[in-house]
């Protein structure tokens, strides 16, 4: 077996110190990943293990890395629009958002309100997909398969809405800098709200699978607890953050796109926990779903495209804007020098901020927690190493 | 890839037209000059864009009574309030900002690089307190070779942040617990994000030595 | 010679018992293709169970409705390149599948499929189950440790925990159904497989419903214990895909890999036929001992005798299913899709149609339809089981580690000793 610390060289993990016990035994070292099933892409975590007990973690990542800020000094600001999607590909239309309203911002301009409707609709759709895909995934890392079929089922219905909207499922490049391109094509009120009446007695289905099953409230409860302060000093944010009890939420703090204008609650927890963050993230998606059926009710008519110049060129100045993206606070740091294309453009990736939180969650817990947790933090790969 | 060969040309860093006058206080010019025009006119600025105004209130008022020359300027850009400060002082602001001024969020830390400025790094860490609801920007300016204090003391967050910022940039933060790469491969050479890190540049090298020949574009 | 081989037809005891070697081996040989056609069949349904729960299809493309799936399965298993790793312990990991595989199998050789039909009766023989049945656990770990690998070590170091755990619950339930042979007329107990269902003939019940709910609580720490004892969800952490890839085999492949596999749905089958036999009655059809009015069926070959209208009924239930089966097959048949590519599929499908309908009619013959009934309604009873484990499976998350080590000390220990002493305190006050 080779020893990670040796052949990475990459470890801080020191084996040499240990606690010496009345049965003094060896410190396994696990490498999780990157090929393993439950890393959710490619992940490394190396697992100083004692028995099956957690003594100590260290995330490998980059595996993944494309150097998104790198391209983005390299295109105009109109052409990486489409490489934000790339990031946190299970939730393209919020990275999307997120950086069409920082480039607006830059600029100075507003999308007209009809766009920012239009925006919040895909928006809140695609927090739902991002929480469905989230919800499958780790019921299946906690054991339970079923659960990720139904959720699929259920978030297919989401990627087929967006299909009729701009022709692509995943990596949708939906929202253009000042606005949207496409004009909703005809019954897409019909279509979400058609969504949203089929939708919401699945969520009861999920619910009624898991949250009230023995094992799940086992696995989850009291497992990868962190404390709000925790969660402030780390930077984690979104419904981890929130599980812990902490109510904020950027579309409540700072609004955008349309936000202002709608009512919903923010969802928190009390014991950070995972059952909790399990329990956020499901009222999470109810409440995606009130403020869809609100937007849809209330979507008004009007230009959708702001006026933009064919050749943006920002004044020279930095702008930060971030939003609540499913995984927590997604900012784009924007610094222009007048030129056609970004001087620098940094991401500010939610998942990678809580995958930091790891080592804190897992310590002292055991290996079947690890996976648990790292379901539960809900990271993406791709926004991760970026 | 012709996309690359135009665009790697176009933000030169040797075009003084391209520089970031006015957000970035000391732009081109050497830094030791205290914050320059854009503070002037203090009437509504003009339509074709806005200008950093200056940024007024207690909190820098305290911090500039304490700090003095420390903070070398302290604007507001669309709205959004970011200040200068030294980088000797950096520091005692940030644990100032975090322990007085309820700023408990560090919302992100990074750099961007200026290589035609005599400090040509500029690191920035933008906080968010949630008590005033209200997200600042601190930034300071770092010669080539010289370190930033760490901010893991004061926020566990910078740890994984700053280590980014040095893999990109090769900032050094002093006082970082574990200062490695984070995203690219350890035995990787160079600091991507620097504005003299073509990509180019990366691909040939890697075409040469790999495939054995001269150019992959 | 020959009549040593036919002189058994006439025997009523097994061919253990007749000592007779060549009826031995074909038992032996009947068991072995038997278990590996229904680990084939148990795949193709756990496959396409547990995907019509999961709102899927399931296989669909190797035969009609994914028939022939299991037997693609297994070429692809077989053809598979076998891995063996550098720094592997070569012998070990060459012995850990077969250590597996003969454990699983061996089991088989004490159980009762009717009162005849069975290899041998053993006066030890649950205890002779137990014993060789936990074996298989041995296996594993050598399975594990021979992996070189840590994800292999940590699953079999997992199994050994759990199986020593769980065996002590299992061994309890056991004892507290052996216990209860003994409250008939008689009042001798017995360990013999088909003395335990010949006691629960002689006391008129099953012993999942007898001093109740005692042997139903019985039944419960043994039906949690097998699914513990055999690494199936919601105890499967010693192969849990999301934590350990795959536990003790990740390292293996191919022919080697897919003997674990058939080992673990052999010990499945096994340990299924343990309760079964304990609790369910083994044989025996539901109400055994109801047999109604006496009726005559006459029939052409032979004096017909008088027999209960209630067994007549329960006679015909085999034929009955496969009838059932076979007009499903005939409705899919006529369901499939009108395209000249289908054809094969479709004459495919009618085939199993007749086949299964032919059996059907074998089945209705008296003398087939005596013989055969016992097993039938053993093979029932197992699948109910069999059933339930896809059922678990597609139903529950995984346990942890610690909580699934709690669960069977702490709980499910102390219910079984409970019924244990209950049991014989009822039992002496009754």
């Amino acid at each position: 077996m080779t020893d990670p610390t040796k052949s990475g060289g990459a470890s801080h993990l020191d084996l040499a110190e240990r606690e010496h016990t009345f049965l003094d035994a060896n410190e396994l070292v696990l490498n999780m990943g990157p090929q393993h099933p439950s890393t959710h892409g490619v992940l490394r975590v190396i697992l100083k293990l004692d028995g099956e007990k957690v003594r100590g973690t260290e995330c490998v990542i980059g595996y993944l890395h494309r150097g998104v800020e790198k391209i983005a000094e390299n295109r105009t600001y109109t052409m990486f629009n489409p490489y934000v999607d790339r990031m946190d590909y299970v939730a393209a239309v919020s990275n999307g958002l997120g950086y069409c309203e920082a480039v607006e911002k830059l600029l100075n301009i507003e999308a007209p309100p009809r766009a920012n409707y239009i925006r919040v609709i895909l928006t809140e759709l695609n927090r739902l997909a991002s929480h469905m895909l989230w919800l499958g995934t780790h019921a299946l890392d906690i054991g339970a398969i079923t659960p990720l079929f139904y959720t699929f089922r259920d978030r297919e219905e989401i990627l087929k809405i967006y299909e009729k909207y701009c022709g692509a499922r995943l990596t949708t490049h939906a929202f253009r800098i000042g606005g949207c391109l496409y004009e909703t094509y005809d019954g897409f009120e019909a279509d979400v709200k058609k969504f949203v009446s089929f939708v919401t007695p699945k969520i009861d289905e999920y619910e009624e699978l898991l949250t009230t099953n023995r094992i799940w409230v086992e696995r989850t409860r009291g497992v990868g607890v962190l404390s709000g302060p925790d969660c402030i000093d780390l930077g984690v944010t979104g419904p981890v953050l929130r599980a812990s009890g902490v109510k904020w939420d950027l579309r409540k703090a700072k609004p955008y796109a349309a936000y202002s204008q709608f009512q919903f609650e923010i969802p928190t927890g009390q014991n950070g926990d995972t059952y909790d963050r399990y329990l956020v993230r499901v009222a999470e998606m109810r409440q995606s779903l009130r403020i869809v059926s609100q937007a849809v009710e209330g979507i008004p008519e009007g230009p959708i495209m702001a006026k933009v110049p064919k050749v943006l060129k920002p004044p020279v100045g930095e702008i930060y804007h971030s939003i609540e993206a499913p995984k927590g606070e997604l900012g784009y740091f924007i610094v222009s020098d007048g030129s056609t294309q970004p001087y620098r453009i940094r991401v500010r990736p939610p998942s990678f901020v809580n995958l930091q939180a790891l080592d804190k969650m897992v310590r002292g817990q055991l290996v079947a927690d690890v996976v648990a947790v790292i379901g539960t933090l809900d990271i993406v790969l791709g926004e991760v190493d970026r | 890839m012709p996309d690359e060969t135009k665009g790697n040309t176009s933000p030169n860093p040797d075009q003084p037209a391209s520089q970031p006058s006015s957000s970035s206080p000391s732009s081109a010019k050497p830094p030791v000059t205290v914050p320059p025009k854009p503070t002037a006119p203090p009437p509504p600025p003009k339509p074709p864009g806005p200008v950093p105004m200056p940024w007024e209130s207690d909190m820098v008022a305290g911090l500039k009574q304490r700090f003095g020359s420390g903070i070398r300027e302290a604007s507001t850009y669309l709205g959004q309030s970011y200040m200068v400060v030294e980088r000797a002082v950096v520091y005692d602001v940030l644990q100032e900002l975090h322990d007085e001024q309820e700023f408990n969020y560090l919302v992100d830390c990074t750099a961007t690089h200026y290589p035609q400025r005599a400090q040509p790094f500029e690191v920035i860490w933008i906080l968010y307190s949630f008590n005033r609801n209200e997200r600042i920007r601190v930034k300071t300016l770092l010669a080539e070779g010289e370190a930033a204090p760490s901010a893991v003391p004061l926020w566990s967050t910078a740890n994984w942040l700053e280590r980014e910022v040095y893999d990109m940039f090769g900032i050094r933060f002093d006082g970082h617990p574990d200062l490695r790469r984070i995203l690219l491969p350890e035995d990787w050479k160079g600091f991507p994000l620097r504005k003299d890190h073509s990509i180019i540049q990366q691909d040939q090298e890697w075409v040469q030595i790999n495939l054995g020949i001269e150019s992959g574009q | 010679m020959l009549d040593y081989v036919t002189g058994y037809l006439s025997s009523n005891v097994t061919p253990g018992q007749a000592g007779n070697w060549v009826w031995a081996l074909i038992y032996i040989l009947l068991i072995f293709l038997g278990i590996s056609l229904a680990v084939m069949g148990m795949v193709w349904l756990e496959r396409k169970i547990l995907a019509h729960m999961q709102i899927r299809l399931g296989p669909m493309r190797v035969g009609p409705h994914g028939l022939l799936q299991p037997i693609a399965d297994s070429l692809k298993l077989l053809l598979k390149e076998d891995i063996i790793p550098e720094n592997a312990d070569k012998v070990v990991f060459w012995l850990a599948p077969l250590m597996v595989v003969i454990a699983a199998f061996t089991v088989f050789i004490v159980i009762p499929f009717g009162p005849t039909h069975a290899v041998t009766d053993m006066n030890i023989g649950i205890l002779f189950m137990l014993g060789v049945s936990s074996l298989g656990v041995l296996g594993i770990i050598m399975a594990g440790w021979a992996s070189n690998s840590h994800y292999p070590l940590m699953g079999s170091l997992r199994s050994s925990a759990q199986m020593v755990s769980y065996e002590i619950a299992m061994g309890l339930a056991v004892v507290s159904a052996v216990l209860m042979t003994s409250f008939n007329a008689g009042g001798s107990g017995t360990l013999s497989m088909i003395g335990i269902v010949q006691a629960q003939a002689a006391q008129h019940t099953w012993f999942a419903f007898k001093f109740f709910p005692l042997g139903l609580v019985a039944l419960f720490v043994f039906a949690v214990a097998m699914v513990a004892e055999t690494n199936r969800a919601p105890f499967d952490l010693p192969e849990a895909e999301s934590e350990l890839v795959a536990g003790f085999h990740t390292e293996y492949s191919g022919f080697r890999w897919s003997l674990f596999f058939l080992a673990e749905y052999t010990a499945m089958l096994a340990v299924s036929s343990i309760a079964v036999t304990l609790w369910l009655g083994g044989w025996m059809r539901p109400f055994p001992s109801w047999h109604g009015p006496a009726i005559t069926i006459p029939n052409f070959w032979e004096h017909a005798a008088p027999l209960g209208a209630v067994d007549f009924a329960f006679s015909l239930v085999p034929a009955v299913c496969f009838f059932v089966l076979a007009a499903f097959a005939f409705i899919g048949t006529l369901r499939m899709p009108k395209h000249p590519l289908m054809k094969i599929q479709k004459g495919g499908l009618g085939a199993l149609a007749l086949v299964l309908a032919g059996i059907g009619l074998v089945l209705l013959i008296p003398p087939v339809r005596d013989r055969i009934q016992d097993i039938f309604w053993f093979v029932a009873k197992v699948a109910v089981f069999m059933y339930l484990y896809i059922w678990y499976r597609g139903t529950f998350p995984r346990y942890r580690f610690d909580q699934l080590m709690k669960l069977g000390w702490k709980v499910m220990l102390p219910m079984g000793l409970g019924v244990l002493i209950a049991t014989a305190v009822v039992g002496v006050l009754v």
